[in-house]
Protein backbone atom coordinates (compact mmCIF):
# COMPACT_ATOMS: atom_id res chain seq x y z
CA UNK A 1 0.00 0.00 0.00
CA UNK A 2 1.32 3.38 -0.95
CA UNK A 3 2.28 6.53 1.30
CA UNK A 4 -0.48 8.34 -0.14
CA UNK A 5 -3.20 5.73 0.54
CA UNK A 6 -2.91 5.76 4.38
CA UNK A 7 -3.01 8.85 7.05
CA UNK A 8 -1.16 9.03 9.75
CA UNK A 9 -3.09 6.91 12.01
CA UNK A 10 -2.85 4.04 9.31
CA UNK A 11 -6.67 4.85 8.63
CA UNK A 12 -7.00 3.84 4.42
CA UNK A 13 -7.69 7.03 2.65
CA UNK A 14 -10.09 7.28 0.07
CA UNK A 15 -12.00 3.97 0.10
CA UNK A 16 -15.45 5.67 -0.80
CA UNK A 17 -18.33 3.31 0.45
CA UNK A 18 -17.79 -0.60 -1.65
CA UNK A 19 -20.72 -0.52 -3.88
CA UNK A 20 -20.11 -3.18 -5.92
CA UNK A 21 -18.51 -6.76 -5.68
CA UNK A 22 -17.48 -6.45 -9.12
CA UNK A 23 -15.10 -3.15 -8.43
CA UNK A 24 -15.58 -2.37 -4.82
CA UNK A 25 -14.04 1.33 -5.54
CA UNK A 26 -17.20 2.13 -7.03
CA UNK A 27 -19.93 2.19 -10.06
CA UNK A 28 -18.52 4.84 -11.71
CA UNK A 29 -15.51 3.20 -12.72
CA UNK A 30 -17.11 0.36 -13.53
CA UNK A 31 -19.89 1.80 -15.71
CA UNK A 32 -16.73 3.75 -17.48
CA UNK A 33 -14.90 0.66 -18.04
CA UNK A 34 -18.45 -1.37 -19.27
CA UNK A 35 -18.50 1.73 -21.82
CA UNK A 36 -14.31 1.36 -22.92
CA UNK A 37 -15.34 -2.19 -23.39
CA UNK A 38 -18.25 -1.06 -25.94
CA UNK A 39 -16.54 1.45 -27.65
CA UNK A 40 -12.90 -0.40 -28.39
CA UNK A 41 -15.59 -3.25 -29.64
CA UNK A 42 -16.51 0.03 -32.07
CA UNK A 43 -13.03 1.26 -32.79
CA UNK A 44 -11.79 -2.80 -33.32
CA UNK A 45 -15.00 -3.06 -35.99
CA UNK A 46 -13.68 0.15 -37.65
CA UNK A 47 -10.16 -1.07 -37.92
CA UNK A 48 -10.90 -5.01 -39.52
CA UNK A 49 -12.98 -3.09 -41.94
CA UNK A 50 -9.89 -1.32 -42.56
CA UNK A 51 -7.83 -3.65 -42.58
CA UNK A 52 -10.79 -6.04 -44.66
CA UNK A 53 -10.92 -3.55 -47.49
CA UNK A 54 -7.49 -2.98 -47.61
CA UNK A 55 -6.54 -6.58 -48.18
CA UNK A 56 -8.68 -6.98 -50.90
CA UNK A 57 -7.73 -3.94 -52.66
CA UNK A 58 -6.46 -4.30 -56.20
CA UNK A 59 -2.53 -5.13 -55.98
CA UNK A 60 -1.91 -2.25 -58.33
CA UNK A 61 -3.37 -0.12 -61.27
CA UNK A 62 -5.12 2.94 -60.47
CA UNK A 63 -7.97 1.67 -57.54
CA UNK A 64 -4.56 0.01 -55.55
CA UNK A 65 -4.31 1.41 -52.18
CA UNK A 66 -1.81 4.17 -52.06
CA UNK A 67 1.15 4.04 -49.30
CA UNK A 68 0.05 5.65 -46.34
CA UNK A 69 3.31 7.57 -46.18
CA UNK A 70 3.18 8.48 -49.21
CA UNK A 71 0.07 10.32 -48.59
CA UNK A 72 -0.06 11.18 -45.29
CA UNK A 73 2.40 13.35 -43.47
CA UNK A 74 4.01 10.75 -40.91
CA UNK A 75 6.33 13.07 -39.14
CA UNK A 76 3.38 14.95 -38.06
CA UNK A 77 1.67 12.65 -36.96
CA UNK A 78 4.45 11.05 -35.14
CA UNK A 79 4.26 14.39 -33.37
CA UNK A 80 0.69 14.39 -32.48
CA UNK A 81 1.13 10.58 -30.75
CA UNK A 82 4.07 12.08 -28.50
CA UNK A 83 1.35 14.88 -27.75
CA UNK A 84 -1.09 12.20 -26.44
CA UNK A 85 1.15 10.38 -24.65
CA UNK A 86 2.40 13.41 -22.61
CA UNK A 87 -1.01 14.22 -22.14
CA UNK A 88 -1.64 11.29 -21.06
CA UNK A 89 1.39 11.71 -18.05
CA UNK A 90 0.05 14.93 -16.94
CA UNK A 91 -3.61 13.70 -16.68
CA UNK A 92 -2.01 10.50 -13.91
CA UNK A 93 -0.06 13.22 -12.34
CA UNK A 94 -3.49 15.49 -11.95
CA UNK A 95 -4.46 12.24 -10.33
CA UNK A 96 -1.51 11.35 -7.96
CA UNK A 97 -1.92 15.37 -7.56
CA UNK A 98 -5.43 15.27 -6.00
CA UNK A 99 -4.20 11.72 -3.95
CA UNK A 100 -1.91 13.57 -2.71
CA UNK A 101 -4.07 16.71 -1.47
CA UNK A 102 -2.62 18.99 -4.19
CA UNK A 103 -5.53 20.70 -5.80
CA UNK A 104 -3.38 22.93 -7.50
CA UNK A 105 -1.39 20.43 -9.13
CA UNK A 106 -4.77 18.91 -10.27
CA UNK A 107 -5.65 22.54 -11.84
CA UNK A 108 -2.54 22.65 -13.37
CA UNK A 109 -1.93 19.12 -14.76
CA UNK A 110 -5.53 18.86 -15.97
CA UNK A 111 -5.52 21.68 -18.20
CA UNK A 112 -1.86 20.94 -19.56
CA UNK A 113 -3.80 18.08 -20.29
CA UNK A 114 -6.78 20.08 -22.07
CA UNK A 115 -4.29 22.15 -24.00
CA UNK A 116 -2.65 18.89 -25.31
CA UNK A 117 -6.13 17.98 -27.05
CA UNK A 118 -6.93 21.08 -28.32
CA UNK A 119 -3.51 21.22 -30.25
CA UNK A 120 -4.16 17.29 -30.38
CA UNK A 121 -7.61 18.90 -32.35
CA UNK A 122 -5.78 21.35 -34.19
CA UNK A 123 -2.63 19.65 -36.23
CA UNK A 124 -5.51 17.05 -37.36
CA UNK A 125 -7.74 20.10 -38.66
CA UNK A 126 -4.42 21.09 -40.88
CA UNK A 127 -4.18 17.36 -41.87
CA UNK A 128 -7.95 16.60 -43.01
CA UNK A 129 -7.27 20.53 -44.30
CA UNK A 130 -4.56 19.49 -46.05
CA UNK A 131 -5.77 16.52 -47.82
CA UNK A 132 -9.10 17.84 -48.68
CA UNK A 133 -7.21 20.80 -50.76
CA UNK A 134 -5.21 18.00 -52.58
CA UNK A 135 -8.71 16.12 -53.04
CA UNK A 136 -9.15 13.30 -50.92
CA UNK A 137 -12.23 13.00 -49.49
CA UNK A 138 -14.96 10.36 -48.16
CA UNK A 139 -15.90 9.08 -51.56
CA UNK A 140 -12.75 10.11 -53.75
CA UNK A 141 -9.06 9.50 -53.41
CA UNK A 142 -6.84 10.94 -56.25
CA UNK A 143 -3.64 8.40 -55.42
CA UNK A 144 -5.65 5.13 -55.95
CA UNK A 145 -8.64 3.76 -54.10
CA UNK A 146 -11.79 6.18 -53.35
CA UNK A 147 -12.05 3.70 -50.16
CA UNK A 148 -8.50 5.04 -48.54
CA UNK A 149 -10.15 8.02 -48.21
CA UNK A 150 -13.47 6.84 -46.61
CA UNK A 151 -11.51 4.14 -44.07
CA UNK A 152 -9.22 7.21 -43.13
CA UNK A 153 -11.81 9.90 -42.99
CA UNK A 154 -14.03 7.81 -40.97
CA UNK A 155 -11.45 6.08 -38.32
CA UNK A 156 -9.67 9.37 -37.69
CA UNK A 157 -13.06 11.77 -37.28
CA UNK A 158 -14.47 9.16 -35.29
CA UNK A 159 -11.39 9.63 -33.09
CA UNK A 160 -11.27 13.05 -33.08
CA UNK A 161 -14.72 12.61 -31.73
CA UNK A 162 -13.34 11.22 -28.97
CA UNK A 163 -10.65 13.63 -28.52
CA UNK A 164 -13.08 16.24 -28.21
CA UNK A 165 -15.71 14.76 -26.20
CA UNK A 166 -12.60 14.06 -23.95
CA UNK A 167 -11.51 17.77 -23.91
CA UNK A 168 -14.83 18.86 -22.95
CA UNK A 169 -15.34 16.21 -20.24
CA UNK A 170 -11.55 17.29 -18.70
CA UNK A 171 -12.69 20.50 -18.39
CA UNK A 172 -15.79 20.02 -16.83
CA UNK A 173 -13.87 17.93 -14.12
CA UNK A 174 -10.59 20.69 -14.54
CA UNK A 175 -13.67 23.26 -13.36
CA UNK A 176 -15.19 20.67 -10.71
CA UNK A 177 -11.39 20.75 -9.02
CA UNK A 178 -10.86 24.63 -9.33
CA UNK A 179 -14.30 25.10 -7.23
CA UNK A 180 -12.40 22.55 -4.44
CA UNK A 181 -14.92 19.68 -5.62
CA UNK A 182 -12.10 17.03 -5.03
CA UNK A 183 -10.04 16.03 -2.14
CA UNK A 184 -7.87 13.25 -1.30
CA UNK A 185 -10.22 11.26 0.20
CA UNK A 186 -12.73 11.98 -2.39
CA UNK A 187 -11.44 11.84 -6.65
CA UNK A 188 -13.42 8.72 -8.26
CA UNK A 189 -14.36 11.23 -11.10
CA UNK A 190 -10.83 12.36 -11.60
CA UNK A 191 -9.81 8.63 -11.72
CA UNK A 192 -12.71 8.00 -14.25
CA UNK A 193 -12.19 10.73 -16.77
CA UNK A 194 -8.67 9.81 -16.60
CA UNK A 195 -10.00 6.03 -17.71
CA UNK A 196 -11.61 7.64 -20.73
CA UNK A 197 -8.34 9.84 -21.81
CA UNK A 198 -6.32 6.87 -21.34
CA UNK A 199 -8.38 5.03 -23.66
CA UNK A 200 -8.27 7.77 -26.34
CA UNK A 201 -4.54 8.01 -25.99
CA UNK A 202 -4.52 3.82 -26.86
CA UNK A 203 -6.92 4.32 -29.40
CA UNK A 204 -4.64 6.34 -31.09
CA UNK A 205 -1.41 4.02 -30.76
CA UNK A 206 -3.03 1.66 -32.85
CA UNK A 207 -4.76 3.98 -35.16
CA UNK A 208 -1.09 5.70 -36.11
CA UNK A 209 0.44 2.32 -37.05
CA UNK A 210 -2.59 0.43 -38.50
CA UNK A 211 -3.76 3.78 -40.75
CA UNK A 212 -0.24 5.46 -41.08
CA UNK A 213 2.46 3.38 -40.65
CA UNK A 214 1.48 -0.17 -42.12
CA UNK B 1 -9.50 4.66 -5.37
CA UNK B 2 -7.26 1.97 -5.73
CA UNK B 3 -4.99 1.30 -3.19
CA UNK B 4 -1.86 0.60 -4.61
CA UNK B 5 1.76 1.40 -4.86
CA UNK B 6 2.32 4.66 -7.34
CA UNK B 7 4.08 3.29 -10.76
CA UNK B 8 7.07 5.09 -12.23
CA UNK B 9 5.24 7.13 -14.45
CA UNK B 10 8.45 8.92 -16.29
CA UNK B 11 9.95 5.45 -17.12
CA UNK B 12 6.21 4.48 -18.73
CA UNK B 13 6.62 7.88 -20.64
CA UNK B 14 10.06 7.18 -21.96
CA UNK B 15 9.00 3.56 -23.02
CA UNK B 16 6.17 4.84 -24.88
CA UNK B 17 8.46 7.76 -26.21
CA UNK B 18 11.10 5.01 -27.26
CA UNK B 19 8.87 2.66 -28.83
CA UNK B 20 7.23 5.43 -30.93
CA UNK B 21 10.59 6.16 -32.18
CA UNK B 22 11.18 2.72 -32.97
CA UNK B 23 8.21 2.13 -34.59
CA UNK B 24 8.70 5.26 -36.99
CA UNK B 25 12.24 4.03 -37.68
CA UNK B 26 10.91 0.54 -38.73
CA UNK B 27 9.08 2.04 -41.75
CA UNK B 28 12.08 3.84 -43.05
CA UNK B 29 14.60 0.38 -42.82
CA UNK B 30 13.34 -1.04 -45.94
CA UNK B 31 12.68 -4.88 -44.76
CA UNK B 32 10.30 -7.23 -45.90
CA UNK B 33 6.58 -6.25 -45.51
CA UNK B 34 6.00 -9.29 -43.49
CA UNK B 35 8.71 -8.12 -41.02
CA UNK B 36 7.95 -4.40 -40.93
CA UNK B 37 4.01 -5.98 -40.31
CA UNK B 38 4.84 -8.06 -37.70
CA UNK B 39 7.47 -5.25 -36.06
CA UNK B 40 4.87 -2.86 -36.58
CA UNK B 41 1.91 -4.87 -34.93
CA UNK B 42 4.02 -6.44 -31.76
CA UNK B 43 5.13 -2.18 -30.82
CA UNK B 44 1.70 -1.30 -31.00
CA UNK B 45 0.57 -3.56 -28.91
CA UNK B 46 3.35 -3.39 -26.31
CA UNK B 47 2.86 0.51 -26.12
CA UNK B 48 -1.63 -0.56 -26.04
CA UNK B 49 -0.40 -2.71 -23.07
CA UNK B 50 1.72 -0.31 -21.14
CA UNK B 51 -1.19 2.50 -21.20
CA UNK B 52 -3.64 0.17 -20.07
CA UNK B 53 -1.54 -1.90 -17.70
CA UNK B 54 0.33 1.35 -15.82
CA UNK B 55 -1.65 4.49 -16.82
CA UNK B 56 -4.97 2.72 -16.99
CA UNK B 57 -3.64 1.17 -13.17
CA UNK B 58 -5.46 -2.39 -14.82
CA UNK B 59 -2.33 -4.04 -13.35
CA UNK B 60 -3.46 -3.20 -9.97
CA UNK B 61 -7.04 -4.01 -10.68
CA UNK B 62 -9.41 -6.51 -9.40
CA UNK B 63 -9.53 -10.21 -11.83
CA UNK B 64 -13.36 -8.42 -12.88
CA UNK B 65 -11.96 -5.44 -14.58
CA UNK B 66 -8.95 -7.25 -16.69
CA UNK B 67 -11.96 -9.37 -18.25
CA UNK B 68 -13.93 -6.53 -19.03
CA UNK B 69 -11.02 -5.43 -21.05
CA UNK B 70 -9.61 -8.00 -22.49
CA UNK B 71 -13.37 -9.17 -24.09
CA UNK B 72 -13.05 -6.41 -26.86
CA UNK B 73 -9.64 -7.61 -27.24
CA UNK B 74 -11.22 -11.47 -27.87
CA UNK B 75 -14.34 -10.36 -29.63
CA UNK B 76 -12.03 -8.35 -32.29
CA UNK B 77 -10.02 -11.36 -32.82
CA UNK B 78 -13.29 -13.40 -34.08
CA UNK B 79 -14.42 -10.08 -36.37
CA UNK B 80 -11.03 -10.67 -37.90
CA UNK B 81 -11.31 -14.56 -38.72
CA UNK B 82 -15.46 -13.56 -39.32
CA UNK B 83 -14.06 -11.17 -42.27
CA UNK B 84 -11.68 -13.22 -43.55
CA UNK B 85 -13.79 -14.60 -46.43
CA UNK B 86 -14.52 -11.37 -47.25
CA UNK B 87 -10.70 -9.94 -47.21
CA UNK B 88 -8.98 -12.93 -48.87
CA UNK B 89 -7.19 -11.99 -51.69
CA UNK B 90 -7.25 -15.52 -53.34
CA UNK B 91 -10.56 -14.18 -54.10
CA UNK B 92 -9.19 -11.20 -55.98
CA UNK B 93 -7.26 -13.74 -57.76
CA UNK B 94 -10.03 -15.67 -58.38
CA UNK B 95 -11.92 -12.87 -59.90
CA UNK B 96 -8.82 -12.04 -62.10
CA UNK B 97 -9.67 -15.40 -64.59
CA UNK B 98 -9.22 -14.60 -68.18
CA UNK B 99 -12.00 -12.23 -69.57
CA UNK B 100 -12.96 -11.08 -65.75
CA UNK B 101 -10.05 -8.42 -65.25
CA UNK B 102 -12.44 -5.57 -64.96
CA UNK B 103 -13.58 -7.61 -61.24
CA UNK B 104 -10.29 -8.21 -60.64
CA UNK B 105 -9.71 -4.31 -60.71
CA UNK B 106 -12.92 -3.26 -58.60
Amino acid sequence: MSEAATLEHGEILGVEPAESPLTPESWGKLGMWSFLAGDAMSFGALLAAYGALRYSSAPAGPNAWPVPGHVLGIPMTAGMTFLLICSSVTMVRALSAIRHGDTTGLRNNLLLTVLGGLVFLGCQGYEWTKLMLEGVSVTGNPFGNPLFGTTFFVLTGFHGCHVFGGVVYLACICAQGMRGRYTATSNNPVEIVGLYWHFVDLVWILVFTFVYLL
Amino acid sequence: MTTHAEPNYNKIFWWLLALTIIEVGITYTGMPKVVTASLLISTALAKAALVALFFMHLRFESVTLGLIAVTPLVLCVFLLFMLMPDSNPFHRLETASPGNEAAAVE
